[in-house]
């Protein structure tokens, strides 16, 4: 059977599982709409929130990132990975207990205050649209590359599926496609690695694999392998990098709290019983996602050899299919500058003649590692499930964050549940319609995009949440004020050093503090504190049955449901 | 103070010590070894990795699984010693 007919299958297949268990698990009350009703078991809430997690820019351009920026990839893997310990032990357990089906409800009942309730609100839907868009692109170029489709109707497509189970499920459905979906992602993930470790190393665990020698019989280390090439063409040595520390410092951080701070990952640990299934299902959400983090930079290892081999001096006539193919989607491109039909691959830019697109690292693989058909069409199913479990997740919080945080309990407090329900159904639809939009329209490619989503989450969610359990006097006053200052602080540096917005985009060199846009957050984070804390000192303290509340939350027994009081 | 509230306070003040320990831990692996001594740590070779790259793509995220495995442990047996387990 050929690629295509595979994808089509395998696609199929999978869709037709998702759509299977939205329709069985289709949610009949708020309550399993927001929480999955709250009984949700800590390995299928781990498994839910790993799918959750790992998007569109997890699977398919993270190992690429990684095999072109090398050791400056770990800021990937270090931030995306390192977030979850502070998840796990410093809000997933508290929020549990404290039990409300939302990020933005944790606020507003901590600080007392519904303008804190619509300044969460207003932080989650930001981060929550900026991140979406990035999945929504990811299913067109999957779309686009796999079915010969159109980016635009790959975008349509999905759009199609996620409002299906999304709007049928809310997080009923949600938390058990994830569930599948994680299963289908990682084995896509996991079985080109796997087979490529072993052609490549003999060792069949790419972890492994990475720090081995090269099966040609040399004794040669693939990374000492892969510095010697990455010099011989004048880029820096792989395990270097070129970003300067303070950077990779502030991104790693940015991107860990970040992490923590995602509405659509923290509400998932509402969905557990008791405070002890928190804890463990962030460990064992951790434990999934680190399979593919561990993965990923061995297969950045492994292309990028078998990339540079099979291009760099070669003659252009005599490139595979495979070489063609992509040049057809535009993600790899050759220009034959001094017209002597070799391909010159080099870090000069001037004569370098081959530019790669990140993406194609993980989706091109198996064809540059000549595997055959299924293990090819396997990765655009993996992809698929990847970013559509993700955008569901965002859906989630987007509707949730209307129909709950906004008219529940702001302007129409009497809605009867199943008005509440509808307009939830209502809000997931209008938010997939926007994000669908944002796909076609994209602010900037996948990753860059997700990256900053990262930077609003830091600034503005994880200093007020921290302090509403870490210090029980903290106030209204400050916690608004700081979530105020930190997310309009980094939307101001994205708009000046990312998005241009702001007049031309100035030079690297005017970077404050040397940090980029996406390390920025770390820095909105630090002043998003300093502005909480000085306020905080000036003004009233909390109420005392607040800071009973604070008390009562740090207690793991007697959790109870997740309520709607 | 009722004995309700120190015995609450006893407990959280467990918890916050093993949090310190903890994310010192999470900060020295990834920040530490992966970063800020990772040029270092890069001159000790370890098979086919130098060290400071192996924390900073692998090893960081070892030890994050690791820690949050054990926080899972002592916490129960916290919540046990506490009675605060169900």
């Amino acid at each position: 059977m050929s690629v295509q007919v595979w994808t089509y299958l395998l696609v199929g297949i999978t869709f037709a599982l998702y759509i299977g268990i939205a329709i069985w698990s289709r949610a009949g009350s708020t309550k399993e709409f927001y929480v999955a009703g709250g009984g949700v078991s800590p390995l299928a809430n781990g498994m839910a929130t790993a799918a959750d997690w790992m998007s569109a820019a997890s699977f398919i351009s993270m190992a690429g990132i990684i095999a072109f920026a090398g050791y400056d990839g770990s800021v990937y893997l270090m931030g995306w990975t390192g977030g979850y310990v502070l998840l796990a032990l410093l809000l997933a357990p508290y929020l549990r207990k404290f039990g409300k089906f939302t990020v933005p409800d944790f606020i507003g009942d901590r600080y007392y205050s519904n303008t804190a309730r619509i300044v969460a609100v207003f932080c989650a839907l930001i981060v929550s649209f900026t991140y979406v868009a990035g999945q929504m692109r990811g299913v067109g170029v999957v779309f686009s590359r796999f079915l010969q489709v159109d980016i635009n109707t790959g975008v349509i497509i999905g759009m199609v599926i996620v409002l299906f189970y999304a709007v049928l499920g809310g997080m009923k459905g949600i938390t058990y496609t994830q569930v599948a979906q994680y299963c289908v992602l990682i084995f896509a993930f996991m079985v080109p690695a796997i087979f490529i470790s072993l052609q490549m190393t003999g060792n069949p665990i790419p972890q492994l694999g990475m720090g081995s020698t090269l099966n040609d019989g040399s004794g040669t280390f693939l990374m000492d392998r892969l510095n010697g090439l990455s010099t011989e063409l004048g880029f820096a040595e792989y395990t270097d990098g070129s970003k300067s520390v303070i950077d990779v410092f502030a991104i790693t951080l940015a991107l860990m709290v970040g992490t923590a701070g995602l509405p659509h990952v923290i509400v998932r640990f509402f969905t557990v019983k008791r405070v002890k299934d928190a804890r463990k299902s962030a460990g064992l959400a951790l434990l999934l996602i680190a399979i593919l983090y561990t993965t990923a930079p061995a297969v950045s290892v492994f292309a990028k050899i078998n990339l540079i081999d099979t291009v760099s001096n070669e003659e252009y006539s005599l490139m595979p299919a495979w070489f063609k193919n992509w040049e057809e989607t535009g993600l790899l491109t050759f220009d034959d500058k001094n017209k002597d039909g070799i391909i010159q691959y080099v870090a000069d830019k001037d004569k370098n003649e081959l530019t790669v697109d990140n993406d194609i690292m993980v989706l091109a693989n198996p064809e540059i590692a000549n595997l055959p058909a299924w293990v090819i069409a396997l990765v655009a199913a993996g992809g698929l499930a990847a970013a559509l479990s993700t955008a569901a997740g965002l859906l989630l919080v987007i509707s949730a964050s209307v129909s709950h945080d906004l008219i529940k309990k702001v302007f129409k407090p009497s809605i009867s549940e199943k008005g509440e329900l509808w307009a939830a159904r209502g809000a997931a639809t209008i938010a997939v319609v926007i994000a669908g939009y944002f796909g076609i329209n994209p602010p900037g490619f996948v990753a860059a995009v997700v990256a900053l989503a990262f930077g609003l989450a830091a600034a503005s969610f994880f200093p007020a949440i921290v302090l509403g359990i870490f210090y029980k006097k903290m106030n209204k006053e400050g916690a608004i004020g700081g979530m105020v200052v930190g997310i309009s602080l980094m939307l101001f540096y994205m708009a000046k050093f990312k998005l241009g917005w702001l007049g031309e985009i100035p030079d690297k060199s005017e970077w404050w503090f040397g940090i980029s846009p996406e390390g920025f957050g770390t820095v909105a984070m630090i002043v998003n504190f300093i502005v909480a804390l000085v306020i905080n000192r000036f003004t009233p303290e909390p109420p005392e049955d607040v800071q009973e509340i604070v008390e009562n939350i740090r207690i793991p027994s007697g959790a109870g449901d997740a309520v709607d009081h | 103070m009722s004995e309700k509230q120190k015995k609450a306070t006893a407990y959280w003040k467990e918890n916050v010590r093993y949090l310190f320990i903890l994310l010192s831990i999470w900060f020295a692996v990834s920040f530490g070894a992966g970063i800020l001594f990772k040029d270092a740590l890069n001159t000790i070779k370890i098979g086919g990795f130098k060290l400071g790259f192996w924390f900073a793509q692998q090893g960081s995220i070892y030890v994050f699984v690791v820690l949050i495995f054990v926080y899972v442990r002592l916490m129960n047996k916290l919540d046990k010693k506490y009675g605060y387990n169900e």
